[in-house]
């Protein structure tokens, strides 16, 4: 699964596109970055609420590929910007966070090696 | 604890000065400054706010009058639910005697619609300080949020004894007593005189404070 197609699936709106064939290795979803800095991994789609800028910083660390905002959740353009600097991909769903967990697992995407 | 229950402790502890940092509300801070008048100490109106992201950070004012404003300017910040003294305990009201003189229905337990960044600058706009709580703990900043961002640029913060002091920031080895018996001995000082002197440290208005604390902790507990 591709960033792209993940949009799709989860009915999301890219808010930061820095390269949408870039392919998805695993899901993830948690809300203390402490932990995700633990356990992060490159080319990871992360679920989170969070919004501070420290989530790009999580991601960027990792080599994430996308972070996903359920529930309709809007990022601030300054951390947006962030984001495209930093080549992360930014979606926000209408959906909620269980919702989008249970479609990325159904679509194929693993959780993390361990 | 109630505000002359807290007070009398505290002076029989010793204490300079206190501060009272209720969850999102200032409702206790006229009675508990009162109760401080009259032990003696010198009282630091505060609140200790749960922001959007759900960190937790203690805000200090230097009058009441600042302080109200605060808790005025947070009140439609609140989650709308009210509290249920079954599950969360009674939030009450009390004057400086002790006696209950209401109870606070709004839940206060929750997390304001406004997140660190916004909150730090309604604090400091006040003329106060805002300080991450419980840095590592559950609702510490570096556990929500991983570690200190670059803004809001933070000068101190608030740790137990034997935890990591980050660069440039000021550390309050505070006793947050949630009980009576957890007001700490009179074993942490900080080289201030009054109210005015602590805000500005703890708003890195007095940079040379750093060495001297570290070097004070160095050295020992002994009080000032």
């Amino acid at each position: 699964m591709d960033i792209k197609q993940l949009v799709g699936l989860v009915q999301g709106s890219t808010l930061s596109a820095p390269e949408m064939e870039r392919p998805l290795t695993c899901g993830y979803v948690c809300d203390l970055l402490s932990w995700v800095m633990a356990r992060g991994q490159p080319g990871m789609a992360w679920v989170t609420v969070q919004t501070h800028l420290n989530v790009i910083a999580v991601a960027s660390l990792h080599e994430m590929a996308c972070v996903i905002l359920p529930d309709g959740i809007m990022m601030e353009e300054a951390v947006l910007q962030k984001a495209r600097e930093e080549g992360i991909a930014v979606v926000t769903s209408p959906l909620s966070a269980y919702h989008i967990c249970g479609l990325m697992m159904g679509g194929g995407l693993p959780p993390p090696e361990t | 604890m109630s505000p002359a229950n807290i007070c009398a402790m505290a002076r029989l502890k010793g204490l300079d000065l206190i501060a009272l940092t209720d969850h999102n509300t200032g409702g206790n801070l006229a009675a508990c400054g009162e109760a401080a008048r009259r032990n003696g100490l010198q009282f630091v109106p505060g609140m200790e706010l749960c922001s959007r992201e759900e960190v937790h950070l203690l805000a200090y004012f230097r009058d009441l009058d600042a302080a109200l404003q605060m808790a005025e300017a947070i009140r439609p910040l609140l989650p709308q639910a009210n509290n249920r003294p079954d599950t969360f305990g009674h939030q009450l009201l009390m004057d400086s005697g002790d006696r209950v003189l209401g109870e606070e229905d709004a839940l206060l337990i929750g997390a304001l619609d406004a997140d660190l960044e916004t909150l730090t600058g309604m604090v400091r706009r006040l003329g106060g300080a805002a300080v991450p709580a419980h840095l590592y703990r559950g609702y510490g900043l570096i556990q929500v949020l991983g570690f200190l961002p670059e803004t809001p640029r933070f000068y101190a913060v608030e740790l137990a004894l034997g935890q990591p002091v980050p660069e440039g920031c000021l550390a309050l080895y505070n006793s947050d007593a949630h009980q009576l018996g957890m007001i700490q001995e009179r074993i942490h000082a900080l080289p201030v005189a009054d109210v005015p002197g602590l805000i500005a440290a703890l708003n890195g208005k007095l940079p040379g404070i750093l060495t001297e604390n570290a070097n004070h902790h160095k050295e020992g507990s002994t009080p000032w």
